[in-house]
């Protein structure tokens, strides 16, 4: 598994990330849960530019991201509906998503071309082939305890370049794993600075109770 | 005070008996004044639960209980609705809150003797709250039909198709349907947000009476009633009001502390008072690879998992809990409190506590037949607990402990042989020893050396 750090916090990370996976990934994949307009304040986009940038089936930025794709359709081409995106990172963590978006790799016995290192099977096309490129793993022979040989893969190899280098495709992961960590939880940030105040209080209230309950209870003994 | 008030005070006073309340229950009822850390409990259990209702009105006016929109009614509570993902976390975690203040609180009960005469039906009254606390918390973990949330909710209520003639009917009628539904997650609303408040709230109700009529136990376990001055009032007591509401609050402040800073910072607990697994939406076709519940059920879920007969298992698991009604019976020495009972009681209560605790880690683990032969002696060292305090509860001859350490050799081998062909024997040729090091110490001690022996109680509190 790869390690990714993000900051949800990071405006221009999240502006890029809503780009990108409007772009790449909500043809398939909904944000139902969310609104267009819900992303104007949190990344300081304007209603047009969400409309200009982020809406392309013309909706209205008051409606739910939800994909143009039919469901029923969708589940005929890839087996399996592509699954909605809200709380992808509340379930599978930061790390998993970023090793998933870089981890695809060429394996001639799926019909879609592909695999993937953290997600064996995967019913989904490598739709970013053409910015990452095409990757093929490395693998490892080795020894189980019962003696059987097993190959393990311990690493991926660029075999045919894409439009970006390794680092900007990387950066371009970490923008995408941004927002949806960012559309996991919209109201983190709002929470943790708020936290920070009310733990104040209580604590400000609770050496005020302290010293109440000491003067009051100056009599027993 | 205005004489307006003071004739507004009367003239609800000959209608209404308030200021023989206020007197009975808070000005003029009388505490032991030496309550320690142990004391907080009760009055926070009382707070959590006032504040698990006034969130869970505010969740039910926008939670929608239908298969279709539960889940995304829940979604839009944490997003669209104003404060609701506060209103929603302080709820989650309140249920966890619950839990262990409740576990504190009981535990408490079983360090100071507070289940003992006079006090047994007060203690009964309070495990039966702890049941439908059970109770509410399970159903009210299926509300936001989550992967989690139906599959725990699935395996569970299986579990009472595992009894003879009656299981299958039962299960069905409980769900309401022949798996879980649309149907069940209606019903288990009703009764989350309706029936089970509603008879926790006259139980609580009825606890405090019950306390208010034999008077609160203290850590010394001694009786205040015994010495009294000439007008009555306990030497060692001092009124409820103000000088436990002002300590209590100093108790509110402490906990909201830290219950905020959970709420505000880590309301997922890191996975452990939300799963991750909860946030998708559940899909009956497909099983989640572990199924387990939340935190405050897992000790008793490794109790039900690690007996190999499914029918022994709920017999285990519903004995586990009723046991707890018996314990005025069953722990019963004349001292109360574990101050004066001798080492060999404090240890036993500290070994029980750690055998909750490591049947709780247990059941979080995945089901190997490693985890599962540990968690069996973790079971019987649960189960030995009560039979400990039982023999505990008198002077015993040194024969009597011998011959006890005898049967518990004997009873452990005779679990461990029925126990053959679910386990493999290497496992439990490992683990054997911990039962029966546990029986040796226990029985041996006390037979061979003071060290069970109880101590004088003294004749007032003490003040530590």
């Amino acid at each position: 598994m790869r390690h990714v750090s993000i900051d949800v916090g990071n405006k221009s990370a999240l502006q890029h990330g809503a780009r990108d996976f409007a772009r790449y990934c909500m043809g398939c994949h909904s944000l139902r849960y969310m609104r267009y307009l819900q992303l104007e304040k949190p990344l300081g986009l304007s209603a047009g530019a969400i409309k200009k940038d982020l809406i392309f089936n013309g909706v209205k930025v008051g409606e739910p991201m939800i994909s143009s794709m039919p469901a029923k359709r969708a589940a005929k081409w890839f087996g399996k509906v592509p699954p909605d995106l809200s709380d992808e990172v509340r379930v599978r963590g930061t790390d998993w998503l970023f090793t998933y978006l870089t981890g695809f790799y060429l394996d001639k016995s799926r019909s879609t071309g592909v695999n993937n290192v953290v997600f064996p099977k995967v019913g989904m096309p490598d739709v970013v082939e053409n910015l990452q490129g095409a990757q093929v793993p490395v693998y490892k022979e080795i020894t189980a305890a019962d003696g059987t040989k097993e190959k393990v893969i311990t690493g991926l190899k660029l075999v045919k370049p894409g439009s970006m280098t390794p680092q900007q495709y990387d950066k371009w992961s970490k923008d995408v794993v941004t927002f949806l960590a960012f559309m996991s939880e919209p109201n983190k940030i709002e929470r943790e600075h708020l936290g920070v105040w009310i733990v104040l209080l209580l604590v400000l209230f609770s050496i005020v109770a302290y010293f109440l309950k000491k003067a009051y209870w100056e009599d027993v003994h | 005070m205005s004489s307006k008030l003071v004739a507004l005070r009367d003239w609800i006073d000959a209608r209404f008996p308030l200021t023989e309340m206020w007197n009975e229950h808070l000005a003029k009822y009388y505490a032991p004044k030496n309550f320690n850390f142990w004391y907080f409990f009760g009055s926070l259990a009382l707070l959590v639960l006032v504040m698990q209702i006034l969130t869970g009105i505010w969740l039910a006016m926008y939670y929608t209980p239908t298969q279709a929109g539960a889940f995304a009614s829940v979604e839009y509570i944490m997003r669209d609705v104003k404060w609701g993902w506060l209103i929603r976390y302080m709820h989650a975690v309140g249920g966890s809150a619950f839990f262990i203040i409740i576990y504190l609180h009981m535990f408490r009960g079983l360090m100071y003797g507070s289940h003992k005469k006079p006090r047994e039906l007060l203690w009964i009254i309070g495990v039966a709250i702890y049941v439908l606390l059970m109770a509410e918390a399970f159903m009210g973990y299926l509300l936001p039909w989550g992967q989690m949330s139906f599959w725990g909710a699935t395996v569970i209520t299986a579990l009472i198709g595992a009894i003879p003639y009656i299981g299958d009917p039962l299960q069905t009628w409980l769900r309401g349907d022949f798996a879980i539904s649309g149907a069940t997650l209606h019903r288990f609303f009703a009764w989350h947000v309706v029936l089970i408040p509603m008879l926790l709230l006259v139980l609580v109700v009825v606890h405090i009476l019950a306390l208010h009529q034999v008077g609160s136990n203290n850590p010394d376990g001694v009786d205040i009633k015994k010495h009294k001055d000439d007008k009555g009032v306990p030497l060692d007591g001092i009124p409820f009001h103000p000088y436990y509401t002002v300590k209590d609050i100093v108790g509110v402040g402490v906990f909201l502390t830290l219950f905020f800073a959970v709420v505000f910072f880590r309301p997922d607990f890191w996975g452990w008072f939300l799963e991750h697994t909860n946030f998708v939406r559940a899909n009956p076709l497909q099983t989640p690879p572990e199924i387990r519940p939340l935190w405050y059920f897992l000790p008793f879920y490794e109790i039900l998992r690690s007996v190999p007969d499914k029918l022994m298992g709920v017999v285990a698991i519903a004995v586990s809990i009723v046991v707890l009604f018996f314990m005025p019976w069953i722990d019963h020495h004349r001292v109360k409190s574990q101050r004066y009972r001798g080492l060999m009681f404090r240890l036993c209560l500290i070994g029980f506590a750690l055998t909750f605790l490591a049947l709780g880690y247990l059941g979080a683990q995945s089901p190997t037949p490693y985890h599962s032969d540990i968690g069996f002696r973790f079971n019987e060292l649960y189960f030995s607990f009560f039979i400990l305090c039982l023999i505990y509860s008198k002077p015993r001859s040194t024969g009597y402990y011998i011959g006890g350490a005898i049967v518990a050799g004997i009873v452990i081998f005779v679990l461990d042989w029925l126990r053959v062909g679910d386990i493999p024997i290497r496992f439990m040729a490992r683990s054997w020893w911990i039962p029966a090091a546990y029986w040796a110490f226990f029985l041996l001690m006390p037979a061979f050396t003071r060290l069970g022996d109880a101590t004088p109680v003294p004749e007032r509190v003490t003040f530590k």
